[in-house]
């Protein structure tokens, strides 16, 4: 799941500055599961922000709403009577769903700002509750099924992939005796699994341009589209 | 009646406790059965476990003007859910520095252990709380209130019309009634 903090309130505060009426607007989607913009989030942002407007003795209206992906053009439309209302929209999801609201509420006859209220972090998993952590960088060319479902592009702080280096000491990475060395994690599991032979295999220089080095990317599903 | 809302009235702290049904609203009974004194400024809002308590929850009472807030729970290891006591700690920590975020005084929130055959303990930390509440100050969202909400103090009880005179013959009819079908 793409997984998110919350912005300090102060940050949040500063970018609807000037604003009376303000909608936050949480998603249903990965930040309700990483407990970052789900609909409890929002109410609790929600109550932030009034709490510290009136204190200050500002009027401003808080209104919230959660739906269930902003990411969706389909899920955002029946909200946007709701965002023509308002002076500024501060999303709770990730970049992707800014974005997309973004786009949305700039169409409106009466285009609206939206203002992220979150730092959308990385391509996690749950470790516990609580807790989650990077598992994937989305570079394009997955290469689990050699590394033994371990990803080195994500979990090497150098994202080798002919590691280990010469930083890795005791099953710890050198940036951070917290962190786990990628490559004797893979290690670990290659002889858990009896594949070891695979640490021997060279994988080649990598074609980068299926990441982020490619440029925006893009997918197209040609028998989907209407 | 014409309400001047300029005139400044005393500041009278409002307190809302959350008690947990196996714990603390029992004490609080009990500090009720014997006949304890505490400030009235307490509204003891009843929950089945501290556990159930939520940031919006409390948020939400210092949204409506109240000038401090408690979780009354059991004892550590007491909890009739096994943990709930334990969720409701971290919650009200997280809390604090929720307020925080926001300019009000964290000391403004607290948790309490209060067992349920602790009804002076009760009555103690509901003062406690009331006589934080009075040195913190009010609360600086009541200024931008029409009306403060949680209702009325308690002690304005005086104010409402009295109850009806108990009526001494009724009651005598109905005494001799009883006295009747017992023949």
């Amino acid at each position: 799941m793409i997984v998110g903090d919350l912005k300090p309130v102060k940050e949040i505060e500063a970018s609807i500055r000037g604003r009376s009426r303000v909608l936050i607007l949480g998603c249903r989607g990965c930040v309700t599961v990483c407990n970052t913009g789900g609909e409890k989030e929002v109410a609790v942002l929600a109550s932030q922000l009034r709490i510290a407007s009136r204190a200050r003795r500002e009027h401003r209206e808080i209104l919230d709403a959660t739906i269930e992906r902003q990411c969706d053009f389909e899920y955002i439309e029946p909200i946007l009577l709701q965002i023509e209302d308002v002076d500024v929209v501060v999303s709770l999801a990730c970049g992707a769903g800014v974005q997309q609201v973004a786009e949305a509420a700039a169409g409106l006859q009466r285009p609206v700002q939206v203002v992220p209220g979150i730092n959308t972090t990385f391509l996690g998993a749950a470790l516990e509750q609580g807790v989650w952590a990077e598992r994937c960088q989305g570079c394009g060319d997955c290469v689990l099924e050699i590394t033994g479902g371990i990803c080195p592009i994500a979990r090497c702080s150098k994202s080798l992939l002919n590691g280990p280096c010469g930083g890795s000491s005791d099953g710890k990475c050198e940036i951070d005796p917290e962190v786990d060395c990628g490559w004797q994690l893979i290690y670990d599991r290659l002889s858990a699994l009896g594949k070891l032979e695979n640490m021997s295999r060279v994988l080649p220089i990598r074609n980068w341009s299926t990441s982020r080095d490619g440029g925006p990317r893009k997918r197209v599903v040609e028998e989907l589209r209407t | 009646m014409k309400i001047d809302s300029n005139a400044i009235e005393p500041y009278e702290p409002k307190v809302v406790a959350f008690c947990c049904n196996y714990c603390a609203y029992t004490a609080a009974d009990l500090a009720g059965s014997l006949r304890l004194e505490y400030a009235p400024n307490v509204r003891v809002v009843y929950i089945l476990c501290s556990g159930r308590i939520d940031a919006v929850f409390l948020l939400k009472a210092f949204e409506d003007g109240a000038d401090a807030v408690y979780v009354a729970g059991c004892n550590i290891g007491d909890c009739h859910f096994l943990e709930g006591n334990l969720s409701a700690i971290r919650t009200v920590a997280h809390t604090k520095h929720l307020l925080a975020e926001v300019g009000l005084e964290p000391e403004r929130l607290e948790f309490f252990q209060i067992a349920a055959s602790e009804g002076p303990l009760f009555a103690q930390r509901a003062d406690e709380m009331t006589e934080r509440a009075r040195r913190l100050g009010p609360n600086p969202l009541r200024k931008s209130m029409k009306q403060p909400a949680g209702g009325k103090l308690a002690r304005e009880l005086d104010a409402h019309p009295p109850l009806p005179e108990a009526k001494l013959g009724q009651l005598i009819r109905h005494a001799e009634r009883v006295e009747e079908l017992r023949i």
